[in-house]
């Protein structure tokens, strides 16, 4: 039986503080219970001599200086771990809130893990088909990578996320298992319950590990909610050799939670009141993806987050695109033209995606055409930018040329249908044809060998 | 016994000591984790961390090590892959396998390896501070130099005889002035915040010839320069730093991978262990050491990482050897100084950065240089640091302080990325110092016209930059044929010359009198063609002919080992457009 304090010293927002306790350990857990007989987790987040201060997961809602009762567990925030978990519900905190009881443990695992040794890591090559041609031709999705998803409030992130995980095949022709943790954070009701829905609609209920910490759930239990998600990914990615898909979503929720959390102890804030640390902190989650030596399984992320007033250059966006591989940037123009998915081309990027296509992986012809896409659907946007002031009648034949390619190239190769599954084939088959709008001499980018195997003008003039 | 008084993160306070020193090594808690002072006052003792402070208590022990936070300098390092602390990364992985657990205490060397050592010292002769007293191949290609510890003098009373040793043998014993003996191994300690001696710092003569065209023709840099390659993210500043931590032709190259992605680190690994070294026909690895320390692992060895890096280099600049650093990204590494000073409280200057911030920078750049060594050789440490700017704005203060102190600023931008344009280097904002210093090189080396052809090339740059101010406000149709042509130069300038792709085999590396002769030929085409225009031919009539396509594809079409295509090109070149004067 270990010690219980009674009482507190200090409540400060999530912060409480207690004076002459002993043998407190850092980030240690700890468990309060009140007068009413409810309880609530929180961590100690500062030692100083006998003062511990201590972050309460669920609010300080109705603690006073004298209606509780604190016990240090004397081991950090943990999560019992089992196969058991697939196919469950746990709140933000990593606790079951389906009614199906506690898991049956097999091991716990502290939920903010350990650097993966860089040297034991093997770099990510296999790609996931997600039948999305923008994506799987112009920023392919590598298993064991972070490609974040960057919207913004109103876009149709959530029904891409849903595609994605309805048409990924992560596991297709290893035999492997396969499974979709999904993590919310500060989200709608609704949007959680589709999620749910969609999962159950393509029969992967099963398969599926939901961790839901709602917008009008506590808020600091979201500092926790990727962290127990990532340590039930990195458990069955890496001991039961499971292919993983994480969506997190939202991130900047969750920034947001860190910056509240910080403000409260009264740290030193950073650009918009973000803590200084907050790289640091995204950081040790967002790494927390890959494949490694030894192992069959892996771990592939795809956070979302709203980029608050669609600025790309706000802190969460900023940091997390300095460490995800790659982003998908989606754009609020390209909505509002009804084009699904609004996927923006030239911003969004796949770091992995050169050493898992071509030969052996996709086509050979795949990063040709990649590449000739990108530059030619730049100069689209060069052309429109002339066009928008000097009309597009004045325009030389070949910036007409780009016009009209941009047009196609929106209208049939970025345009698809929330339940239409483009094999490879027929994605770079396409890319092939949207070239051939151009004039031979604007495709500098493939080599002429290939130009003129593929080079197909007559295809071409199917588009209107 | 000193203890633990408080924990706030990576920081940790001791009470009521007078035992340690500033910038002290010491062992934490009762895991040993390691931990530097970083600040005394009458009532407390304040220390960074270096690992995880997860589960650590009040009351455990901190004890000092009596010396400042040093990396271990001998044989073993090339080819290995070290944390921001100098602990190799596969040693750890052994003890705790794939995730690092804290308190790992393992040696920095191999100590069990032997190595072939030859003597060069004799008893009876006095030794200086970085004289050499024995050498040992440590790789294939690099001659390992073991260096009498710069603070030491004496006099050699014992050698071993030539044969295989650990770096822990003792090889040269010597008596100091003071009597005392000291028994000297292959391998020797360095703080790594204090920049190691030399005789004297020599002039910028030499260029760091990286095989890029953009950076070797338009803003060179120098063997002993520094150079600072700010982006926002998805510019390719770590393509660019791959690159040429591939294909310069430093003798040694460091990479810090420094708060960078883990899958970046292991990508670099494989990568430099399969590729040749062009130079010396071995693996690339022979060369290279590499320092990870991903953005997950602890903040304050990410602060290490640099300096350990920046020690490694110093110590084989002394050996005679010319050492190339990448630091990707600085930023990094200036954000965990503002996260550690967050967490001391310190008062914050810009954006919550600490106000030493620049002299922090600065005294980075500055350990770089061109010098005379103890033992009167010439080596050279050239840094080459990312800076990741937040927002892709370069008027915040990592940025501009870097600015003030290097002398090359290679500025990625986002437009050219955006078009597939690589290595995405502006050419309109960036410059590079070192074109004067390095003037003579080029006459002796490459060519007289060298520098002449390079101005034409950047005023072809200039002009364009200039009317696509014009063009996209009235569209190009309306610019009279010598402006067209002057566009469309520039375009063969951007796209055949600048644009340079890393996954072709022979425009991967382009050795100086290619880009010297590709030079050429687009002036030859600029000069001829403008002839032509002058006659009244329109620019679309010559693009008709397929030239502009011809040369900008003479960078795939024309091997590296075969300049002799060249003279065919301009042939070429001149007989079209003769035959297109006389046929109009």
């Amino acid at each position: 039986m270990s010690l219980q304090y009674v009482g507190l010293s200090e409540i400060n927002g999530p912060l409480v503080v207690l004076d002459d306790v002993e043998n407190v350990s850092y980030d240690e857990v700890v468990e309060i219970r009140l007068d009413d007989g409810s309880s609530r987790i929180g961590r100690v987040v500062e030692v100083s001599g006998k003062k511990a201060v201590l972050q309460v997961f669920e609010g300080t809602n109705g603690l006073s200086l004298k209606n509780t009762k604190t016990r240090f567990l004397g081991r950090p925030m943990e999560m019992p771990l089992s196969t058991e978990v697939l196919g469950r519900v746990f709140n933000g905190a990593g606790r079951p809130i389906d009614g199906l009881g506690e898991i049956f443990a097999e091991k716990t695992a502290d939920i903010n893990g350990k650097p993966l040794n860089p040297v034991s890591r093997s770099y990510p090559r296999n790609y996931i088909h997600t039948g999305i041609s923008s994506i799987d031709a112009l920023m392919t999705l590598i298993r064991g990578q972070k490609l974040p998803i960057f919207s913004g409030s109103g876009l149709s992130h959530n029904k891409l996320a849903v595609q994605i995980v309805r048409q990924a095949k992560i596991a297709e022709d290893s035999g492997q298992e396969f499974a979709v943790i999904f993590a919310a954070m500060g989200v709608k009701n609704d949007v959680a319950d589709y999620f749910k829905r969609s999962f159950e609609e393509s029969g992967v209920l099963q398969k599926v590990v939901m961790f839901l910490n709602l917008s009008n759930d506590p808020i600091i239990e979201r500092i926790l909610t990727p962290r127990c998600a990532l340590t039930v990914a990195e458990y069955l990615a890496f001991e039961k050799n499971m292919h993983i898909l994480v969506i997190l979503t939202d991130m900047t929720s969750y920034a947001e939670a860190v910056r509240e959390f910080s403000s409260s102890k009264g740290e030193i804030p950073g650009r918009k009141g973000f803590p200084g640390y907050l790289y640091s902190d995204l950081a040790s989650i967002y790494e927390r993806a890959g494949v490694i030596k030894g192992s069959e399984g892996s771990v592939t992320q795809i956070p979302i987050l709203t980029m608050p007033n669609d600025d790309i250059t706000h802190p969460v966006p900023d940091l997390t695109g300095y460490i995800t591989e790659g982003q998908i940037v989606l754009d609020r123009n390209l909505d509002q033209t009804g084009v699904y998915p609004p996927i923006a081309v030239l911003p969004s990027l796949s770091r992995l995606m050169k050493d898992g296509i071509g030969e052996g992986y996709t086509r050979a012809d795949h990063s040709d055409v990649a590449n000739q896409l990108f530059a030619c659907y730049a100069k689209v946007i060069e052309a429109r930018a002339l066009a928008s002031v000097i009309g597009e009648d004045e325009l030389s034949e070949l910036d007409k040329a780009y016009m009209n390619f941009g047009k196609m190239f929106e209208k049939y190769f970025v345009t698809q249908r929330p339940d239409e599954n483009r094999s490879i084939d027929e994605t770079i088959e396409l890319g092939w044809n949207l070239l051939s709008l151009l004039p031979k001499a604007a495709l500098d980018r493939i080599n002429e060998k290939l130009l003129n195997e593929k080079y197909n003008p007559r295809a071409a003039e199917l588009f209107e | 016994m000193n203890t633990i008084f408080s924990i706030n993160g990576p920081v940790v306070k001791v009470r009521d000591t007078k035992d340690f020193s500033m910038l002290e090594m010491v062992y934490v808690g009762t895991k040993r984790l390691i931990g530097e002072v970083i600040g005394i006052n009458s009532e407390e003792t304040t220390i960074q961390v270096y690992e995880s402070t997860t589960g650590l208590k009040p009351g455990e022990p901190v004890e000092g090590s009596g010396m400042p936070m040093s990396a271990t300098l001998g044989p073993g390092i090339l080819s290995n892959i070290f944390d921001g602390i100098e602990r190799p990364l596969k040693q750890l992985e052994n003890i705790s396998g794939a995730f690092i657990a804290e308190g790992s205490g393992v040696s920095s060397l191999d100590t069990v390896k032997k190595y072939k050592v030859t003597i060069k010292a004799k008893v009876g002769d006095m030794l200086e501070g970085g004289d050499i007293y024995a050498v040992c191949p440590e790789t294939p290609v690099i001659e390992h130099r073991c260096m009498l510890h710069p603070k030491l003098r004496g006099e050699v009373v014992w050698t071993a005889e030539n044969g295989e040793y650990t770096v822990n043998d003792k090889v040269v014993q010597i008596k100091t002035e003071k009597g005392e003996t000291v028994d000297l191994t292959l391998c020797q300690k360095w703080p790594i915040k204090q920049s190691r001696p030399f005789k004297e710092r020599l002039p910028i003569s030499k260029p760091l010839i990286t095989g890029q065209r953009v950076i070797d023709t338009i803003l060179p840099i120098a063997k002993g320069g520094t150079a600072a390659v700010p982006g926002g993210f998805g510019t390719g500043k770590t393509m660019t730093q791959h690159q040429l931590a591939k294909w310069c032709d430093a003798d040694i190259i460091v990479y810090i991978g420094c708060g960078e992605r883990g899958n970046e680190m292991t990508q670099v690994l494989e990568e430099f262990s399969q590729l040749i070294d062009p130079r010396t026909g071995k693996a690339l690895t022979d060369r290279t050491v590499l320092i990870a320390n991903t953005s997950n692992m602890p903040v304050a060895a990410r602060e290490a990482s640099i300096y350990t890096g920046i020690t490694l280099a110093e110590y084989y600049r002394d050996m005679g050897y010319h050492i190339a650093i990448m630091a990707d990204s600085t930023s990094r590494w200036a954000e965990a100084l503002r996260e550690i000073s967050g967490r001391l409280e310190e008062m914050p200057a810009e954006e919550g950065f600490p106000a030493y911030l620049p002299s922090r920078i600065s005294d980075f750049y500055e350990r770089a240089g061109y010098v005379e060594t103890l033992n009167g050789r010439e080596g050279s440490v050239t840094i080459i640091g990312a800076v990741s700017p937040q927002g892709s704005d370069f008027s915040e203060p990592v940025t501009q302080n870097t600015k003030r102190f290097v002398r090359c600023f290679w500025a990625l931008d986002k437009s050219l990325a955006y078009a597939r344009h690589y290595p995405a280097i502006n050419w309109n904002d960036s410059y590079s110092e070192y074109l004067d210093d390095l003037a003579n090189y080029y006459d002796e080396n490459v060519s007289l016209d060298f520098l002449k052809y390079r101005q034409r090339i950047s005023n072809i740059l200039l002009e364009e930059h200039k009317l696509m101010e014009i063009v996209k406000l009235i569209g190009s149709d309306v610019l009279p044929e010598d402006q067209k042509l002057v566009i469309e130069i520039a375009r063969v300038v951007r796209v055949g010359f600048l644009q340079q792709n890393a996954y072709h085999k022979d425009d991967t590396y382009v050795p100086l009198e290619k880009q010297f002769k590709m030079m050429g030929i687009i002036l030859t085409l600029y000069d001829k063609c403008r002839q032509v225009v002058a006659k009244g031919i329109p620019v679309s009539t010559i693009a008709e002919k397929g030239l502009f396509e011809k040369v900008i594809k003479m960078k795939y079409d024309i091997p590296n080992d075969k300049p002799e295509l060249f003279r065919l090109l301009s042939v070429e070149v001149e007989q079209t457009l003769k035959k297109l004067e006389t046929e109009v």
